[in-house]
């Protein structure tokens, strides 16, 4: 149980190291260095040209991704075996911006909804290219801080990252995969006849390639509906153990290679032992509440009482103002019979057991912090309070984080920390040598800004108009959770998903759906397509924009009065202000859900 | 070295500054500070700061809605008294902040009126040299205006006199408006604006020709030619600054306050999503329940301001302008004007000192320490030679050997010239002084060359070492004087600078707040690299010029480096222009006060030191205050949030650490806390966290201490004492 994280999270920064080195060594010349390179190098941009350049493909992709599943009904044969029709026109807005911004929030089920050719054309080859644009994105910021006016070439920056880093793993790990029982196959639907004799359609295809790029570039948007939990996208322990891996991989080599290039290690070692704080911390509070306690609804259980030992009331109010307490009625207070099951390894609901109980939790935490998206484990059957790990990670979306991005968000609690912590030390602020003033903390201010306000403005936005109590089987606390998590995981780019919301519409002609479209889904598809545009491209323009501004200033010389970001105390502050500001603002909405859910009679239902 | 110092100006300055300070709750400050803290209520006053502004509206809103539960009272579930009593704490925690920035202004009034005191009209006598009425002709022989009989100009009010007008000033007179000397000398009483009260001497030409409008001519007549106007004058724009009229926000302070500003922004987007989320709840559970008309303080809007406004950071948010203000106060109090807040907020990021040698780093005068014989000569025998040559030297330098002989060798041999001795003195041709005896014998002291000349001239011989162990002296940072009787060559005399007492324990500490001292002095580099090293500054400019000053400023400024000088004369003031912090004398030229960007009252070279202190501690104060202001709300989160779903969600209770006696207690713990926080730390806003120069990592890890973990533990014990009290007094 606590075996499993520890050999994951310690396979992965043994690996980080080199990979890092290489990634810089690669990613970091500054000059083309064959044919190819000549051909797509278009020359040292600033920080604007960069940008253009950037959205500019963005606008491309999107285009291009966007065609592809509009036109999946006349996909050729080979690549539309199951001659799958058209999806909802909100459901393709939807997953052309959830696969532009490496988010993979998936509003349908890959293996029923998708034509091969969706799946490596609108799928897979946005999963290579995304997250080599956070890359990209990530080494022109670098470059920023490191005190350069020309951050660097996109198309290069987007050319290396690709081919050099992703292609290659990707290869390695798909073989890795392949050699691990997970299918990699053109052919359609296998038929298979059952013992009792029904004929049973067994969806497979290229699978071993999509997974392996799903893990590496913090994508997470599975080829079958129930991802890593899939028996043919994650067959085994071993399997488990190496996606589990590929999650953090990356996102850890960025920050090493972000180390080598501003030539400050200790700096960056500093950044990564705090997210290394937060991923443990949040891993062992997932497996802590979800293996060593039971599922609540299964357990044996006293009547919901207060902790003075009196019942609880609620309060009503009539028209006259007049309020009045009232006892909780006797089906929200009694006690919980249980079933007799044995709750001794935990919370087994939503588990597949070929992991063990603690796998579910340690792949939660690794793939919400590092805004991945893939699951192994139902997130909507975590234990309520095992369920504030995954939302914990995508709250705070800085501890690792998603590819080249997840370190760009923790660049702007940097600067906050940075500018709090070099007041006290009584010096106008400076990060790396560089003064941070007026300009530099209005581009993070609105880089903060974004998260929250693209989580809980939608929400609030949902829970007033009544489209999320319809979205939902579970009204009350774990509905909201549901809610909650949607845009969460939204915002974060993210794309994991709690399930348990009708979010899906299915094919647009109605007739081909297996089950009715949900009554919400284009508001889910809409609202969930508008979040992750601007949670993806507002937090990395700001702080590109915001490198380049320290770029333009004199470097101030280290001395004794100068802060230091490579100490203890540092990371001590940088923790405490990721706490403070990025963790606490969401109490209020963890307080309504999963904290409800916890403390509260079980179970809701209609 | 050190020697004992007799309570000097240096004493005497800091007792009467800490005369000079009021208590920092004075009664008629706090009253017009009172008094202003209503006044500023006014939304166009309030809305330069976005974090008390939010307060404000926010005020308004609740009372509205206070106003409808009086008329609906189906309204909410909130009572009335609750309501009433949450509104006025909101109006209270608009009315602390305003306090808070009222006494700073107030405070900053007081001192300025001090100085306005000063600003009063007073006759004058106006010099027209020529009919029409212009007096800067050339060539003007201005020392004419000394002879005339005073009848002879005209007299005019000082506010009716203009800039480059002449005016004659005599003993007992105040001098009407800032200008400099262009004739005379006279000794001035500048106690008005310095409170020093020993008078200066300031006079025609030179560095030390500035005078300031409002002090006191006390002997002698000058002609002062002016430089501003009466009302424009240099230290009026100094006090409308201080007093915040022409107050500007800092570079530093609209970073900080972006950072407030989005901060108010984000937990104004949590607690406006908070209602609908609320309200999702009450329908859930009255469905669950069966109980319609179920409600929570979640739907109520006075809560949800209050819960708004105990998250945005309204300590720092209060406090803000106050600090500024209370920095420039500081900066007063030690006698320096700022001509901005930004040059007090420049003031702490310094990173290079150049300090002049004479007055800083050594005391003006130097020592005679050591008498080294050659030949055969006896160390005894030198000084009663050195003693008797300097008898009548009337200067430091001749005294000091006198001294120096009496403490060495006081009681062996009497060094006092026989009558009938004839003196020698000092000439800027000879460079020598002496004395001849009536035995006979000559003895004469003086410069190297000077005096070996004058050997070679009586044919006395030189023995060639004797430059070796001249050189050996420059190289301690000691000057060599030869004393010889007749053409013997008797031995050197050792005159050394005498360090500051406690001048390297400075340099130490300002490396440790990352300060590198460099010092200035026209020696040459021998002699100042000894000295450099004794005082343990980190390098020096020898034989220096302004136009090297000047060079070397812009060669740290090119590695990045701000630079802070102190300077009074016209040639220093291109340098002083070019410091990031150029602190001029206020004994200096006119020029140079333009010129600089702070302006110190007393002269006093060391001043730097404390400039970059006050600088450090205003930034200090801004950070501390904005990390305690955040830190503060864990335990408001804490408080708040179980209350606000205590009627739907009862089990919440379980978050509610701090077991507060009711909902409604528990937000008004909170609101109450939040309000008092703020009259609470107007100490600190006003007197400044004090700094300590050990260090960035030290300083920070103790500022983390106090005011990070501080401010997040401080509110749990808060709240929750101020819940205990409200429930003993039976409002739970």
């Amino acid at each position: 149980m606590i075996l499993l994280p520890i050999i994951i999270i310690g396979v992965s920064i043994a690996l980080s190291i080199p990979l890092g080195r290489y990634m810089a060594r690669v990613l970091d010349r500054e000059s083309p260095n064959n044919a190819i390179e000549r051909l797509i190098d278009t020359g040292q941009q600033p920080w604007k040209s960069y940008c253009y350049a950037m959205l500019l493909f963005n606008v491309v992709v999107f285009v291009f991704g966007f065609s592809v599943l509009a036109t999946q009904e006349w996909h050729p044969a080979f690549l539309n075996p199951d001659n799958k029709g058209m999806l909802s026109p909100s459901t393709i807005f939807n997953t052309a911006c959830s696969f532009l911004t490496n988010t993979n929030l998936q509003h349908y089920s890959g293996e029923v909804h998708l034509s091969y050719g969706s799946q490596l054309f609108a799928i897979m080859f946005k999963q290579f290219v995304t997250p080599a644009i956070g890359l990209a994105a990530l080494l022109a910021v670098t470059r920023g801080l490191r005190g350069e006016q020309n951050l660097g070439n996109f198309y290069l920056d987007l050319w290396r990252g690709t081919i050099y880093i992703m292609l290659p793993l990707s290869v390695i790990v798909g073989v890795l995969l392949i050699a691990g029982d997970v299918p990699m196959t053109f052919q359609g639907n296998a038929n298979a006849t059952m013992l009792s004799g029904g004929e049973q359609s067994i969806a497979r295809g290229p699978v071993a390639a999509v997974v392996a790029i799903k893990q590496l570039g913090t994508n997470g948007g599975g080829f079958f509906g129930p991802n890593s939990a899939h028996p043919f996208e994650n067959p085994n322990a071993w399997t488990n153990v190496l996606e589990c891996v590929c999650i953090i991989l990356i996102p850890m080599s960025c920050l090493v290679m972000f180390g080598r290039m501003i030539r400050n290690m200790p700096h960056a070692a500093v950044i990564f032992g705090v997210s290394l704080a937060i991923l443990t911390v949040l891993t062992v509070w997932g497996i802590y509440h979800d293996t060593v306690k039971p599922n609540m609804g299964l357990a044996v259980g006293p009547p919901i009482m207060g902790a003075d030992g009196k019942p609880y009331q609620v309060t009503t109010l009539n028209a006259d103002g007049q309020t009045e307490q009232m006892l909780l009625p006797e089906h929200a207070t009694r006690e919980r019979i249980g079933l007799p099951v044995t709750q001794d390894t935990g919370n087994l609901e939503g588990k597949e057991l070929r992991f063990g109980p603690g796998a579910g939790p340690t792949w939660a935490a690794a793939t919400t912090c590092t805004s991945n998206g893939s699951v192994n484990c139902m997130h909507d059957s975590l234990n309520p309070l095992a369920g504030l790990t995954p939302l914990g990670g995508m709250w705070l979306n800085c501890a690792f984080g998603g590819v080249g991005v997840g370190l760009i968000n923790m660049l702007i609690y940097l600067i906050i920390a940075v500018f709090l912590s070099g007041l006290m030390v009584g010096r106008t602020p400076e990060y790396l040598g560089k003064k941070v003033e007026a300009k530099e903390m209005k581009l993070a201010a609105l880089t903060l800004l974004v998260h929250p306000i693209l989580i809980l403005a939608p929400l609030g936005l949902f829970a007033a108009a009544g489209w999320l109590d319809a979205s939902t089987n579970n009204p009350g606390a774990h509905g909201f959770s549901e809610g909650v998590y949607e845009f969460t995981s939204s915002s974060a780019n993210n794309g994991s998903g709690f399930e348990g919301l009708g979010d899906t519409y299915g094919f647009h002609n109605k007739d081909k759906n297996p089950s009715p479209p949900a009554p919400f889904a284009p508001h889910w598809d809409i609202a969930c397509g508008l979040v992750m545009i601007l949670a993806r491209f507002i937090p990395i323009i700001a702080p590109i924009a915001l490198a380049a501004s320290l770029a333009a200033k004199k470097p101030t010389p280290f001395n004794s009065g100068t802060l230091r970001t490579d100490t203890v105390t540092f990371g001590c502050v940088l923790l405490g202000t990721i706490l403070l500001v990025g963790a606490l603002m969401f109490l209020p909405v963890a307080a309504l859900g999963p904290m409800a859910e916890h403390f509260g009679p079980l179970p809701f239902g209609r | 070295m050190a020697t004992k110092l007799t309570p000097s100006s240096e004493e005497m300055k800091i007792a009467r500054r800490l005369s000079r300070r009021q208590g920092l709750f004075a009664r008629d400050l706090l009253k017009s500070a009172f008094r202003r803290a209503f006044v500023m209520l006014r939304p166009d006053i309030l809305w330069k700061n976005p974090v008390m502004f939010t307060v404000e509206v926010g005020t308004v809103l609740s009372i509205i809605y206070t106003v409808v539960k009086a008329i609906d009272p189906g309204s909410t579930l909130a009572s009335l008294t609750y309501l009433i009593a949450l509104d006025v704490c909101l109006v209270m925690t608009l009315l602390f902040a305003n306090f808070a920035e009222a006494l700073a202004e107030a405070r900053g009034k007081a001192q300025t009126d001090a100085l306005r005191k000063t600003r009063q009209e007073t006759p004058a006598y106006r010099w027209r040299i020529t009919e029409n009425g212009s007096a800067n002709e050339a060539g003007t022989d201005y020392s004419s205006a000394l002879r005339l009989p005073i009848s002879t100009f005209e007299v005019c009010v000082s506010t009716a006199l203009q800039e480059g007008d002449l005016v004659v000033v005599e003993a007992g007179l105040f001098i009407p408006v800032d200008g400099e000397i262009v004739a005379g000398v006279a000794s001035i009483d500048e106690s008005a604006i310095t409170g020093e009260s020993a008078p200066v001497v300031r006079e025609a030409g030179g560095d030390r020709s500035g005078v300031t409008g409002g002090t006191r001519v006390l002997s002698d007549r000058i002609v002062v030619k002016l430089t501003a106007v009466s009302g424009k004058s240099f230290l009026d724009r100094m006090i409308a600054l201080v007093e915040g009229a022409a107050r500007q926000r800092t570079p530093n302070e609209i970073a900080l306050s972006l950072v407030l500003s989005t901060f108010t922004l984000i937990f104004l987007v949590v607690t406006a999503t908070l209602w609908p989320m609320a309200r999702y709840a009450e329908l859930y559970m009255a469905n669950y329940l069966g109980a319609a008309g179920l409600k929570s303080l979640g739907t109520d809007i006075p809560t949800l301001v209050a819960l708004l406004v105990c998250l945005i950071p309204t300590t720092i948010g209060a406090l803000l302008a106050a600090i500024g203000i209370a920095g420039m106060d500081r900066a007063l109090r030690a006698n320096l004007i700022a001509k901005s807040g930004k040059a007090v907020e420049v003031a702490g990021d310094i990173d290079t000192l150049l300090l002049d040698k004479t007055g800083t780093i050594t005391l003006g005068n130097r020592k005679a320490t050591e008498f080294r014989p050659v030949g055969c000569y006896a160390a005894a025998e030198l000084g009663r030679l050195a003693a008797l040559a300097s008898a009548a030297d009337e200067t430091p330098e001749g005294k000091s050997i006198v001294d120096l002989y009496h403490r060495l060798h006081g009681s062996e041999l009497n060094a006092v010239p026989p009558v009938g001795s004839r003196f020698i003195t000092f000439t800027a041709q000879t460079r020598m002084s002496g004395v001849d005896l009536p035995d006979g014998r000559t003895i004469r002291k003086g410069a190297v060359d000077a005096v070996l000349k004058h050997l070679d001239k009586n044919g006395g011989e030189v023995r060639p070492f004797v430059q070796e162990q001249v050189n050996s002296v420059a190289e301690q940072g000691a000057t060599p004087l030869l004393v010889c009787e007749g053409n013997q060559l008797a031995g050197i005399v050792v005159l050394e600078d005498i360090l500051k007492p406690g001048i390297r324990e400075r340099f130490e500490r300002l490396r440790k707040m990352g300060i590198r001292t460099v010092m200035v002095t026209g020696d040459n580099p021998l002699t100042a690299k000894a000295i450099a090293e004794q005082a343990g500054v980190d390098d020096y400019i020898a034989e220096a010029t302004p136009e090297a000053k000047l060079a070397y400023i812009r060669k740290e400024q090119y590695g990045g480096r701000l630079v802070a000088m102190m300077g009074d004369g016209t040639n220093d003031a291109p340098a002083l222009a070019q410091a990031d912090l150029g602190v001029a004398m206020n004994s200096g030229t006119q020029a140079a006060k333009e010129a600089g960007n702070m302006v110190d009252l007393d002269s006093d070279p060391t001043k730097l030191i404390e400039c970059v202190e006050i600088g450090k501690q205003l930034l200090m104060t801004r950070g501390a205050l904005t990390t305690f202001s955040i830190a503060n709300d864990v335990a408001k989160y804490f408080a708040i949030v179980p209350a606000l779903f205590a009627a739907t969600l009862p089990w919440l209770k379980a978050l509610d650490f701090m077991n507060l006696a009711s909902p409604v207690s528990a937000i008004m713990s909170a609101v109450i806390f939040n309000a008092l926080v703020i009259p609470l730390l107007i100490p600190v806003a006003l007197k400044g966290v004090t700094y300590r120069p050990v260090g960035a990592d030290s300083l920070l890890r103790r500022n983390l201490l106090i005011w990070g973990l501080g401010g997040v533990i401080a509110p749990f014990i808060g709240i929750k004492l101020i819940d205990m009290t409200l429930a003993a007094l039976g409002f739970a």
